[in-house]
């Protein structure tokens, strides 16, 4: 699955769709693929901050756990409702489905993040 | 995973086969070794529901043949192997004289005087140095390490004998659980063991190396879609809901036989047998922990090594944890005080630093259908 050129990446899997000051926040293909089957996320309620690389939530296969870290700094605005029932469509559509909406705090932290074609490269490392 | 790692792996004949069929590897008990093809819960769901696949050669097989073998036998393993006919297998423990485990295996009783153990990956070659040792004290017998000599592959699922039937002309319906019989799958010369490590019906297939992957199309071809390829996630998935016991996880050096809830296991007419004096006592003293199952009443997945609570206090260790596929639950085994091992009572399972709410319940938490044919019988690890 191709990396959409949309999206900044983390070298711990995330993504993140940035438009105006909202961002969108969910893990990558390879994240995914790498889990296996996901049953669960733990996710923050809306209203709390998240730090740049600070653990922000958990994401539970039905191998193992693993934590979300926040690609940037912001207040939490949504949480993706539909990942309660349905955790799945994080294996189905990686890219489509974000996790958290985030009013994002310092957009300059933007620039430490990787495009698709670095992060493209560390899945290949 | 560097490739020097990657190297120093050992592998199945059936490795190049996982490799071509798109299934992820992963290292194991110092093997590389298929973790998933299609995803645990597809695999899961299809071995509940029709059949699945799984290389498990990596187990170890080590052979007691000689005058004094079934004597050997009877000191190193808990149960009693003279209940075994000729063509039968029984669950037992390698126990330290502690009465913990250094292994759990399957008896096979070959012949009179000939008997093979199959023992887990991670534990074979401490085993084999263990065994050698104690035979020698014990006489007249030789102990062959003969896992090379064999591939296994384990067919499970409801879908199992239909599917085996079609490439052999043993006739499995001869076959009773935890029987097992000689005969040609694929033209091929192998030992077919009603056997299995998922809580369904089904067979593990001893098959010399070199026809391995032959037997192993064989069966998906034969199965027409309803057997699929699975890994060692789907393995653990099925055995932790049928309450299989996974050495390493729920029983080890430091857990005796007693605590780990496999009384049935313990031949204790038979004479003594290496840890049984030790056993004895702590039956006549009454056990202070034991292994119990419980299911999560809160969201959230207990895993191995989790803190077990009660009031605050800490109480006990998970063993295994996950959600399980075909029930739906966050299920998991833990060691716990005697006191709170009853089903209903509550506990909490500390998830990452949050008191999780969790009930106590019976094992195991799947059971397959009565009507199948034979009884659950707990089979051995991975």
């Amino acid at each position: 699955m191709p990396y959409p050129t949309d999206l900044k990446y983390t070298k711990d899997h995330e993504w993140i769709r940035i438009s105006g000051d909202i961002a969108e926040i969910g893990i990558t293909d390879f994240a995914q693929d790498q889990l296996g089957d996901v049953v669960f996320v733990e996710l923050p309620e809306p209203g709390r901050t998240i730090k740049a690389g600070e653990s922000f939530g958990s994401i539970e296969s039905v191998k193992a756990v693993s934590e979300l870290f926040a690609p940037m700094s912001g207040e939490v605005v949504e949480v993706n409702p539909s990942l309660k029932d349905h955790p799945e469509m994080i294996n189905s559509k990686p890219h489509e489905t974000w996790m958290v909406k985030v009013r994002v705090s310092d957009p300059k932290e933007a620039g430490s993040l990787l495009d698709s074609a670095q992060y493209d490269g560390i899945t290949h490392a | 995973m560097t490739d020097t790692a990657a190297a120093s792996l050992r592998t199945t004949p059936l490795h190049a086969r996982h490799r071509a069929s798109g299934a992820r590897m992963v290292p194991y008990a110092g093997w590389e070794m298929p973790v998933e093809y299609s995803g645990i819960t597809d695999e899961h769901m299809a071995v509940r529901t029709r059949a699945g696949l799984f290389d498990v050669s990596h187990m170890g097989e080590i052979e007691i043949a000689g005058k004094g073998a079934l004597e050997a036998v009877q000191r190193i393993s808990s149960n009693d192997a003279s209940a075994l006919k000729v063509g039968q297998a029984q669950y037992a423990g390698l126990l330290t004289p502690d009465g913990t485990f250094i292994d759990d295996m399957l008896v096979y009783r070959m012949a009179a005087s000939h008997f093979m153990l199959v023992v887990n990956a991670a534990n074979a070659a401490k085993d084999y140095a263990w065994i050698s040792e104690q035979v020698k004290l014990a006489g007249d017998a030789a102990v062959v390490d003969s896992s090379s000599r064999y591939a296994l592959i384990a067919i499970q699922g409801p879908a199992a004998r239909d599917v085996l039937q079609q490439l052999t002309a043993v006739d499995l319906g001869d076959i009773r659980y935890y029987w097992f019989s000689y005969g040609e799958v694929a033209n091929a010369r192998v030992t077919i063991s009603r056997t299995g490590y998922t809580g369904e019906d089904g067979y593990e297939i001893f098959v010399p190396p070199n026809m391995a992957d032959r037997v192993w199309q064989g069966l998906i071809q034969a199965g027409r879609g309803d057997v699929i390829p699975c890994g060692l996630g789907a393995r653990d998935t099925l055995r932790l809901e049928a309450a299989m016991r996974l050495y390493g996880n729920d029983i080890d050096e430091s857990t005796t036989a007693l605590e780990a809830g496999l009384d049935w296991t313990i031949g204790w007419k038979k004479g003594d047998f290496i840890g049984r004096e030790r056993l004895l006592e702590q039956k006549e003293r009454g056990i202070t922990r034991t292994l119990v199952g419980f299911e999560m009443l809160e969201r959230g997945i207990a895993r191995q090594g989790y803190i077990v609570t009660s009031g605050g206090d800490e109480v006990g260790k998970v063993t295994s944890g996950t959600q399980t596929p075909f029930l739906k639950k966050a299920v998991g085994m833990a060691y716990v005080p005697v006191s709170l091992s009853v089903p209903g009572t509550q506990i909490d399972i500390d998830i990452r630093g949050r008191a999780t709410r969790a009930q106590v319940v019976p094992l195991p938490f799947y059971s397959r259908s009565r009507s199948g044919p034979g009884p659950r019988i707990p089979g051995p690890g991975q």
